[in-house]
């Protein structure tokens, strides 16, 4: 037993080991996973297949430095980033994941790439440009999302990262007419959710940013000019009954403020699930009418920034199928997920397909559950069981995932 | 007297208002020796037990004049067929009686039906006494005359074969590899037909205790003396699997060969198009299958015939599928993909295949709701008053 420090921003953490020359041959070029509690075998597993690590797994944790090579490769996120950057973005299953494996991995695929790639060299001085992640279900738009998150936090961008924009239309429990608007509805919960979330993941930006505008709140309580935005944030996870009109406040404030001279930072706008705001709404007024998504005010709010009126940013958005209403199953693209209110807003854009896995990603992906001994069944670490898992899930990740969860 | 449920049409050419009944047809209990697939289809197990008949219906100058009946009634029918009546066959008769009588019945034994007195009417035994009440047969009186007097030549016959072995020792001219009777191919008669040969009941002991005696008597070395008698009780063995027919391959203008197969499963339809062209994609009425088939059970059908044969990879496939539910749809496609992959395998593999079961279409439909029940089996909330 050994107590040793692995290379990246690794906390410290236990390994077992057979023999003692093992990790000095193995530690420099390749890296080895923390092992969760238990995993004698893992030493035996590092010694048995030194090579096949270095296919699926790759040193560079930076996704700004990741490039085709590392295509198909699983970087892994440090955990210090992991709460911060991800507080609320991520697929359940996929922080379930996490949870079992101990790590974070993400695959670095094309159409993270080709985001990362365009935001690097996108001009700033522009009006925004707006990119779509689109694809069948479960093929891993979200989590290209989250890796071009990740990408921009590491870049010291602000992060606004709204998880899921069909949860902010559907089963919401409490509509409050709205006080600034007459006809539009606030959802108290769901904004200060947000705002806690959104504050995990800017702290460092929110005592920089001065606000220009007095806001108003209620007859006794108002925020002066050029207070810090954290103040306002607080503000708005305290009082829940304005939390929304704090997010406007707050949307509002980073769109004046992001492409700015002085001070300026980049501000990233990453929707999830971007065709819940223009579709229908599950909500009823009392008066058992439907509500339109502009009648809500955090949707007017969001739309407001997607539009690419402002500079000094980027919208990243994916289309999302499975929480949409109203949608047919076999709807992944644009126009039809989108509708034609969408899509006009949403135009012009720079459409991203994601696809299934390729044979070296669903290789990789394979592997990686191997050395994670996800995959226990002695049959799977057969060829034919390998052709069986392609064949059932048709290299479509998530139900290679679901398929390999009771192996 | 047995219900009818079937009419012979012969006589009623004859005759109009003489027509003779057909037994009714239960089938007895099958015996352990019959397997759950019903593999001998003999008609032994379409007909009652025999000898309870009890004493005779139909004496043999009936039958007689049945046959005569059947005859003339059968020349008849070929003329009015305008056909041959030497030359006509009981698949003729059969054709026209169903082109004659259209029955919109669905069970095949409620249908009209003209055959032989001898299919139609059971096997009786004539009177065993004569007129001064003395029994022909020396074991009459065993109660059980046909059985005792079969086990009784056997046993002759091995007593006749020993005592050639034993002469055939004393001449020196004995040698253990005489001639061997071929029993490949062919199993013992069951009990149900040894009745119908013997035309009285058996048990299941006095069955054991033939077919023990048979055995003993073909363990002599010199039994193949008594091959005819032996192979009288003994029936061939049909081979199943040549019943398969495998259409060749087809080759389209690439060079690609393909084959089609198309399956049938609980009112569900579907064909497969298989090609040889290997990337392992399957698309099912233009969508992809793990679209098409959510659930994990039903893409495992899909899976089987081909990991079954280790070709995953190696087919393409273009399917259709219609009706049924999700699961009937996959049970559809999956003997269509077998069907279709016959072309491009061996005998022997084909063989294989038959006797995993992947080339047998599932029988089982919905089961009728019956009058006064609920469902199928389900009957109403029994209340005690």
């Amino acid at each position: 037993m050994e107590w040793h420090q692995t290379p990246g921003n690794h906390a410290l953490c236990m390994r077992y080991h057979s023999t003692p020359a093992i990790t000095t041959s193995l530690s420099s070029p390749i890296k080895v996973p923390p092992s969760s509690c238990g995993q004698e075998a893992v030493g035996m597993e590092l010694e048995t297949r030194p090579e096949t690590l270095s296919i699926f797994r790759t040193q560079e944790n930076d996704p700004a430095c990741q490039s085709e090579q590392h295509l198909g490769q699983y970087y892994t996120v440090p955990p210090s980033h992991f709460h911060t950057v991800f507080p609320h973005g991520l697929p359940p299953r996929y922080q379930q994941q996490v949870k079992t494996f101990n790590e974070g991995c993400v695959m670095v695929r094309q159409p993270a790439l080709e985001l990362i790639s365009h935001l690097k060299r996108a001009d700033y001085s522009k009006p925004t440009m707006r990119y779509l992640l689109y694809g069948v279900k479960g093929s891993g738009k979200t989590m290209s999302l989250c890796h071009t998150v990740h990408y921009c936090s590491t870049q010291g961008w602000l992060v606004l990262h709204i998880p899921d924009a069909h949860l902010w239309v559907k089963n919401c429990k409490e509509l409050l007419p709205s006080s600034y608007h007459a006809s539009r509805f606030d959802q108290p919960i769901q904004a200060s959710n947000w705002l806690r979330n959104f504050r995990t993941t800017n702290e460092h930006f929110l005592s920089k940013i001065k606000l220009r505008q007095r806001y108003v709140w209620t007859k006794r309580e108002s925020t002066e000019e050029g207070r810090p935005l954290g103040e306002l944030v607080d503000m708005g996870v305290s009082r829940v009954k304005s939390s929304s009109d704090v997010v406007g406040a707050v949307l509002k404030e980073l769109r004046l403020q992001a492409g700015g001279t002085e001070g300026g930072f980049r501000l990233a706008v990453a929707v999830d699930g971007v065709n819940g705001l223009w579709g229908r709404t599950t909500l009823k007024k009392e008066d058992k009418s439907p509500v339109a998504p502009e009648e809500l005010t955090l949707v007017h709010n969001l739309r407001k920034m997607i539009n690419n009126d402002w500079c000094g940013g980027a919208v990243i958005a994916t289309l999302s199928q499975t929480g949409s209403l109203y949608a047919p199953s076999s709807a992944y693209l644009p126009q039809e997920l989108l509708g034609e209110e969408g899509f006009d807003s949403m135009d012009p854009f720079v459409p991203v397909p994601v696809s299934l896995y390729s044979e070296k990603e669903f290789e990789s992906c394979y592997l990686y559950y191997l050395d994670r001994h996800w995959l226990q069944h002695p049959h799977s670490r057969t060829e034919e069981g390998k052709k069986e898992l392609i064949f059932l899930s048709n290299r479509n990740p998530s139900v290679l995932e679901r398929l390999c969860a009771f192996l | 007297m047995a219900a009818s449920s079937g009419r012979t049409v012969g006589s009623f050419l004859w005759k109009c208002g003489n027509f003779c009944f057909n037994f009714n047809t239960v089938s007895s209990n099958l015996t352990r020796q019959v397997l759950s697939r019903q593999l001998c289809v003999s008609a032994v197990f379409h007909r009652k037990n025999l000898a309870a008949a009890g004493p005779e219906k139909f004496s043999e100058e009936f039958i007689k004049k049945q046959v005569e009946e059947f005859n003339i009634g059968k020349r008849h029918l070929a003329n009015m067929m305008g056909e041959d009546p030497e030359t006509f066959t009981q698949g003729d008769i059969d054709r026209s009686i169903a082109y004659l009588f259209p029955s919109g019945l669905f069970d095949n034994k409620a249908k009209p039906l003209m055959k032989h007195p001898d299919e139609v009417f059971p096997k009786q035994r004539a009177v065993q006494w004569g007129a001064d009440g003395r029994p022909f047969h020396f074991l009459f009186y065993t109660g059980k005359q046909s059985y005792y007097s079969l086990m009784h030549d056997t046993f002759t016959k091995a007593l006749a074969v020993e005592k050639h072995q034993d002469r055939l020792r004393g001449k020196g001219l004995f040698t253990q590899d005489a001639k061997q009777i071929s029993l490949v191919g062919s199993r013992w008669l069951l009990k149900e037909e040894l009745e119908e040969l013997l035309v009285e009941t058996i048990s299941d002991h006095d069955y054991a205790r033939f077919i023990q005696l048979m055995e003993r008597l073909l363990s002599l070395p010199y039994c193949s003396a008594e091959e005819d008698f032996v192979q009288r009780y003994r029936r061939q063995l049909e081979i199943q699997s040549s019943k398969q027919q495998v259409q060749p391959l087809q080759y389209d203008q690439h060079g690609v060969a393909y084959s089609t197969g198309d399956g049938r499963r609980k009112t569900a339809t579907g064909t497969v198009l298989l090609r040889d062209s290997g990337s392992g994609s399957i698309s099912i009425n233009g969508t992809n299958y793990v679209h098409y088939f959510p659930v994990l059970q039903d893409r495992e059908q899909l899976m089987f015939p081909l990991h079954f044969m280790g070709v995953l990879g190696r087919f393409d496939m273009q399917c259709s599928v219609s009706g049924g539910g999700h699961s009937s749809q996959a049970g559809a496609l999956r003997l269509a993909i077998s069907r279709a992959m016959l072309s491009f395998l061996s005998e022997g593999q084909v063989e294989t295949m038959r006797q995993a079961g992947l080339l047998t279409p599932d029988p089982r439909i919905k089961e009728r709701k019956k009058p006064g029940q609920e469902g199928a089996r389900r009957k109403f909330t029994w209340k005690k008053r």
